[in-house]
């Protein structure tokens, strides 16, 4: 079961890349329709303890979704539910169905590998690891088997062009990634993120950890992005969420006792200004979390 | 008031800096003192006939030559043995072990095999190896009763190196859709490197520097010839040590010391390169 994606790019050959993928029933998908979530039921417990309960939602293809809501309230949580990186923490249940372009994701035959090759991350603090810029890209391609040094080249330089970082290194893709500052190295994220050519970028609270110059790069990035790739931001900074996002989901936990619930999930413009939901209304006018 | 407070705390600040100045440059002083009172007593048996020629007159002259190879012998075969085993078990604890009784058993059992004193392997090889097994006195046999008492120290370096690396770049692996077994060799163990390899030398410089585990396990008093197989018996330069001063009237102080200095030397280059090796790694790797 391997469907064949070619990409060309001004500039660059085109590249054949083979990607296993999840269902040929993708095959059948139209490429500007590919990376769009279908939520029913979530819910997410920890051992016992239920921590999400009951949502329902829609993740619209090529278009910024911010998940909002206090500390504490599973927006990471439900987060990683959409790349399986909660398989990773062992103890952690998720129920109900996710379907990523029709499929369901949390079947067991699904790979979570293959799985994480569609559906990126982006993490709070910047994660670069222990090597050149270029090694930082090209380690999502190589995984996936690209060997070849034009074909990695060509993902390397696209990857950070649309991360806005390649005119900052153009010249020291050799440098370790450790010496850029920090909201290089987050862009730099990005781009190693976007070199395995995801439908989906899943970015946890990206300019958390970073000064307002760096967050505004990056965000200026997550606005040029959204006509190629899906993108679910998880952001504590309400004002962050009213200018990046198209659609806003707020999340809330109203007692310890209970699991969190989405409580509203609209349009970014109405629910910042006509919320259907007093909660929302509450939260957003800055009156709790 | 305040001021006379303010002066007493300088005063304190002051004295707390000397006494653990003076302490730290001690162990300098000491470990300095060894070192040159070594190379002084030794030196003077250095030259290209110590270290190519065969033991004469039950080693009051001659050289060292099958001294040097049975020590280079046993510790190489000792560091085949280790390192693999050793490097997988410490991966193992770290990255996949469940936290459960039985790997809390295993972590005991290590720290336990860490403080066995080194005559106990140095028995436990003569019973198990050279007698059990059938192996019989043979570097073989020495090497394998070095590598469990070496087993222990590259196990704990391997896991406590692999734990420094932060959690986040094994997650950003594991979301780019590698596998945990590509995220442990491509991220987590070429991070860890400078601290597997820097654990995993100390080991290996004990190893060649202990005379009991390989007393009754293959180390002779005298060969003409350096070992032709793994299960011939072999002259090491720590039992070489011990045996000319307890066993030989009238040994010679000079070439006993000179032996001292080439393990010395030999144990101290080894570690250098490493040192070395793991500050150019540092630099690079900064968390």
């Amino acid at each position: 079961m391997v469907s064949v994606l070619s990409i060309a790019d001004e500039g660059t050959a085109a590249i054949v890349v083979p990607r296993p993928s999840v269902d040929d029933r993708t095959a059948g998908i139209a490429e500007s329709a590919r990376g769009s979530f279908t939520l029913a039921d979530v819910s997410v417990a920890y051992g016992d303890d239920l921590v999400i309960e009951g949502v329902d939602m829609e993740i619209p293809s090529r278009a910024v979704t911010a998940l909002i809501g206090p500390s504490g309230c599973g927006k990471s949580t439900l987060l990683r539910c959409l790349n399986r990186m909660n398989d990773e923490l062992g103890t952690v249940r998720v129920g109900g169905t996710i379907t990523l372009d029709g499929q369901d994701i949390m079947r067991r035959e699904v790979d979570p590998v293959e799985l994480r090759m569609r559906v990126g991350q982006v993490f709070q603090r910047p994660n670069p690891f222990p090597m050149s810029i270029y090694d930082n890209v090209a380690f999502g391609p190589r995984t996936q088997g690209i060997r070849r040094r034009a074909d990695l080249d060509a993902l390397v330089e696209e990857s950070l062009r649309g991360a806005a970082l390649w005119d900052e290194v153009r010249k020291s893709l050799k440098k370790h990634a450790f010496e850029l500052s920090g909201g290089q190295q987050q862009r730099l994220c990005i781009a190693r993120a976007l070199a395995t050519k995801p439908e989906v970028v899943l970015m946890d609270e990206p300019a958390s950890a970073l000064d307002p110059i760096s967050t505004q790069q990056i965000e200026d990035t997550i606005a040029e992005l959204k006509s190629s790739v899906t993108i679910v931001i998880v952001t504590h900074n309400m004002q962050q969420a009213a200018r990046i996002s198209d659609r806003t989901a707020f999340m809330l936990r109203e007692s310890l006792e209970e699991p969190a619930h989405l409580i509203e999930v609209g349009e970014t413009k109405k629910m910042f200004t006509n919320p259907d939901d007093k909660r929302t209304e509450s939260y957003i006018t800055g009156r709790f979390g | 008031m305040s001021r006379a407070r303010t002066r007493q705390a300088r005063v304190a600040e002051t004295i707390a800096r000397g006494v653990m100045g003076a302490m730290a440059a001690s162990v300098i002083a000491v470990a300095l003192f060894v070192l040159a009172y070594i190379v002084y007593q030794g030196v003077g048996a250095i030259d290209w006939q110590f270290l190519t020629d065969v033991p004469r007159d039950r080693g009051r002259a001659g050289g060292i030559y099958p001294v040097i190879i049975g020590t280079v012998y046993v510790v190489t075969a000792t560091a085949a043995f280790t390192l693999p085993v050793g490097v997988l078990a410490g991966i193992y604890l770290s990255e996949y072990a469940p936290r459960n009784l039985a790997t809390r058993a295993i972590r005991l059992a290590i720290t336990n095999m860490a403080g066995v004193p080194s005559i106990v392997y140095g028995l436990f090889g003569l019973a198990a190896f050279v007698l059990a097994a059938g192996i019989g006195r043979s570097v073989l046999a020495a090497a394998l009763t070095l590598t469990c008492m070496t087993l222990p120290v590259v196990i704990t370096a391997t896991e406590e190196a692999l734990r420094q690396i932060p959690q986040d770049i094994r997650q950003a692996s594991l979301a780019l859709g590698a596998t945990k077994l590509r995220t442990i060799y491509k991220v987590v163990l070429p991070a860890a490197a400078p601290g597997i390899v820097t654990g995993s030398i100390l080991g290996l410089a004990r190893a060649a520097g202990e005379t009991a585990p390989i007393l009754f396990t293959g180390a002779v008093f005298q060969m003409r010839q350096t070992p032709d197989s793994p299960l011939s018996q072999f002259m090491a330069l720590p039992y070489h040590i011990y045996a000319q001063v307890t066993s030989v009237p009238d040994w010679n102080r000079t070439l006993v010391w000179g032996t001292v200095l080439v393990l010395v030397a030999g144990v101290s280059i080894v570690s250098m390169v490493a040192a070395a090796w793991r500050s150019v790694q540092r630099r690079k790797i900064k968390w």
